[in-house]
């Protein structure tokens, strides 16, 4: 079975640019060649610091970026090759949540219309099918059907989120990218909100890419996870390996920051030395090899390709699963 | 029991912080009387009765565009009886033997140097000076809005085209730019209109791209591509709301600068082409006089004051009340 959505070799630059004349002094690799596959009906998980690419890499799938190469496979079907016209009807099979549940609802809308235009778009031009449809659906996400009537201002954070997570199931879409769906919000209501997208997949079949900078919550919601540095997708396996057994060097510095709600463990901290480095001039050879603490001199030259070193669990690193990992989780 | 929130729209919230500035709200009535002045013009000033009747016959003389009927003249008859407007002079009378009338209890606002009363030429004067104002910054507005919108909805070549254009336009003296144009078309209230509508928009077009360009990185409209929403559907129904705030405020002082440049103009004696009043013209005419005809300065100096003044503060109220930081 072909999966839902299949990334091949994604490319997205940024120009940068300065001077008077505003010429091209560089670009910014966002998303620098990165490949993979979601499968129907799973939630694939993808972490990695602020401006490692997650928020574009989603934004691209959807194709509310244009890519400056590679290929995005929906259902088979190429997403960046199609027509506007299609690109259109495709729509209906894919949307998005934001993260901040703010700015995500146009402030001059009431949730009747906020929530209906996903309907009103895609033919739906009786007002009173549209309505009774906006009902439904704010009473799958939790809120009451009087709600229709009342605009975004309105609402508390959570409650905007789900009427963000509405617009989004309007049109009985097969994939839903959360794009730091939960980061905005209170820990007890991200709880809720994380609760009420389970209880969705599991009544509707939805298939998630959950973008998140937080480990816990991606722990707890993916099935597999992908690490991203970067630009680049350094590491992918499923979500228990990745959080016992993470193979490459960014992964178990990332989890050893993740704080640990037991105060009996002593927390084994792997801290990188220096900054990242800037995007606009990544460094050459593995991105990471600048703080990396077991470099070696061929990781300053060659870039290291996604190996599969187990069963579904790949890693880019010239080393990975050859060297015993420092990294140990004390459960 | 079901808590009952009331639901208050951004317009209610808008008109709730406007109201507690006492000054505007003053202003705004100024207008709204203005207008009320403006539309009933011929009720309010005019020779024609209200209504009259003839040997029991009922007529409403002042609808029928050029009666030759001298009324004043008919209703000292025994079977004719009429209610004449509060000025029964119209704006275009000339009474030889009545001019420079200081103000009195005949002529309320005096007469000029043709005999025509002040009060009821600055009456219909309101109509030229308010329509002026109204329809340029419409046409200004509508320009710039549209200008702006694709700027900084697109960006790239289309902004810089767009933005260079703006930029041009900016340097000329528009007043300089509006008078070289009149003085080679025939001088009507409509290229006065039509002239400073499309030198105007400008200013409109730079706010509207500003808010364009802040407005399309929001997650929202994202949400409405994602949704498969049109171009034009996000560009109008989505942003455009969003942004039309300080254009309305710009649009308000806009009215007050139109009136202010017809005003200049018809006191060059590029303006609505005479025996028509309007306030500049008014002003013009008074220039000969201004030794020991103080009314003919004074009364269409202060109406062009007064209403430019009450723009202003509605403006300002609005911008204020639009403001979200001041809530």
């Amino acid at each position: 079975m072909t999966p839902l959505v299949e990334v091949r070799r994604l490319v997205k630059h940024f120009p940068v640019t300065g001077g008077v004349l505003l010429r091209r002094i560089g670009k910014v690799h966002a998303v620098d060649g990165v490949s993979f596959a979601i499968q129907r009906g799973e939630t694939l998980g993808l972490v990695g610091e602020s401006g490692c690419g997650k928020s574009t890499l989603g934004r691209l799938i959807l194709r509310l970026e244009e890519p400056t190469s590679g290929e995005v496979l929906f259902n088979g079907e190429d997403v960046l090759s199609c027509s506007r016209e299609d690109l259109r009807c495709m729509r209906d099979e894919m949307q998005i949540i934001f993260q901040d549940p703010f700015s995500s609802l146009n402030p001059r809308k009431n949730v009747a219309h906020i929530v209906g235009e996903p309907l009103l778009v895609h033919g739906m031009r009786s007002r009173r099918e549209r309505e009774e449809r906006v009902q439904d659906l704010l009473e799958v996400v939790g809120l009451r059907r009087e709600h229709m009537r009342r605009y975004p201002h309105q609402f508390s954070g959570g409650q905007r989120q789900r009427i963000g997570v509405a617009r989004a199931l309007a049109l009985n879409p097969k994939l839903i990218v959360c794009d730091e769906a939960v980061s905005a919000l209170d820990v007890s209501i991200q709880a809720q909100v994380i609760n009420l997208l389970q209880d969705l997949q599991e009544e509707f079949g939805l298939t998630y890419l959950f973008i998140s900078h937080d480990l816990s919550v991606v722990e707890h919601i993916s099935d597999r996870v992908a690490v991203m540095y970067m630009g680049k997708i350094v590491e992918l396996a499923d979500s228990s390996i990745i959080h016992t057994n993470p193979l490459h060097p960014y992964t178990q510095a990332l989890l050893s920051a993740a704080p640990m709600a037991d105060p009996h463990r002593k927390p084994v901290h792997t801290i990188l030395k220096g900054e990242v480095p800037s995007p606009i001039a990544p460094p050459t050879g593995c991105r990471f090899h600048t703080r990396c603490p077991y470099v070696e001199e061929v990781c300053r030259e060659h870039e290291p390709e996604m190996r599969e070193l187990a069963s579904g669990h790949s890693a880019a690193c010239h080393f990975a699963g050859l060297r015993p990992s420092l990294f140990q989780k004390t459960v | 029991m079901k808590p009952r929130i009331k639901s208050r729209s951004y317009r209610r919230l808008v008109w709730d912080q406007f109201r507690r500035d006492r000054v505007s709200v003053l202003g705004l009535i100024f207008v709204l009387l203005l207008f009320a002045v403006a539309l009933a013009a011929p009720l309010l000033a005019g020779s024609r009765p209200i209504i009259a009747s003839v040997d029991g016959e009922i007529s409403f003389p002042f609808l029928s565009g050029n009666s030759q009927v001298a009324w004043k003249e008919e209703v000292k008859s025994e079977n004719v009886w009429a209610v004449f407007p509060i000025v029964p002079y119209g704006p275009t009378d000339i009474e030889l033997e009545a001019h420079l009338l200081p103000p009195g209890s005949d002529h309320y606002l005096g007469t000029d140097d043709r005999g025509r009363d002040v009060l009821s030429r600055l009456i219909h004067g309101s109509r030229v000076s308010l329509s002026v104002g109204f329809v340029a910054v419409s046409i200004y507005a509508f320009i710039g809005v549209i200008l702006g919108a694709l700027a900084g909805y697109y960006g790239g070549r289309v902004d810089t085209v767009i933005s260079r254009a703006i930029e041009v336009m900016m340097c000329f003296p528009t007043f300089f730019l509006i008078l070289t144009v009149l003085a080679f078309l025939r001088p009507s209230i409509y290229n006065i209109m039509v002239v400073i509508g499309l030198t105007g928009w400008p200013g409109v077009a730079r706010l509207v791209r500003g808010e364009f360009l802040k407005q399309r990185k929001l997650d929202y409209v994202m949400a409405a591509k994602a949704v498969g929403a049109s171009d034009a559907r996000v560009i109008f129904y989505h942003i455009l709301p969003n942004s039309l705030a300080p254009v309305l405020v710009s649009a308000t002082f806009g009215i007050a600068g139109a009136i202010l440049v017809e005003s200049s103009l018809a006191y060059l004696g590029f303006g609505v082409p005479p025996p028509t009043p309007s306030w500049g013209e008014i002003l013009s005419q008074s220039k000969n006089y201004i030794d020991f005809a103080w009314w003919l300065t004074v009364f269409p100096g202060v109406a062009i004051f007064l209403t430019v003044t009450a723009y202003n503060l509605v403006g300002e109220g609005l911008r204020d009340a639009v403001d979200p930081r001041l809530k």
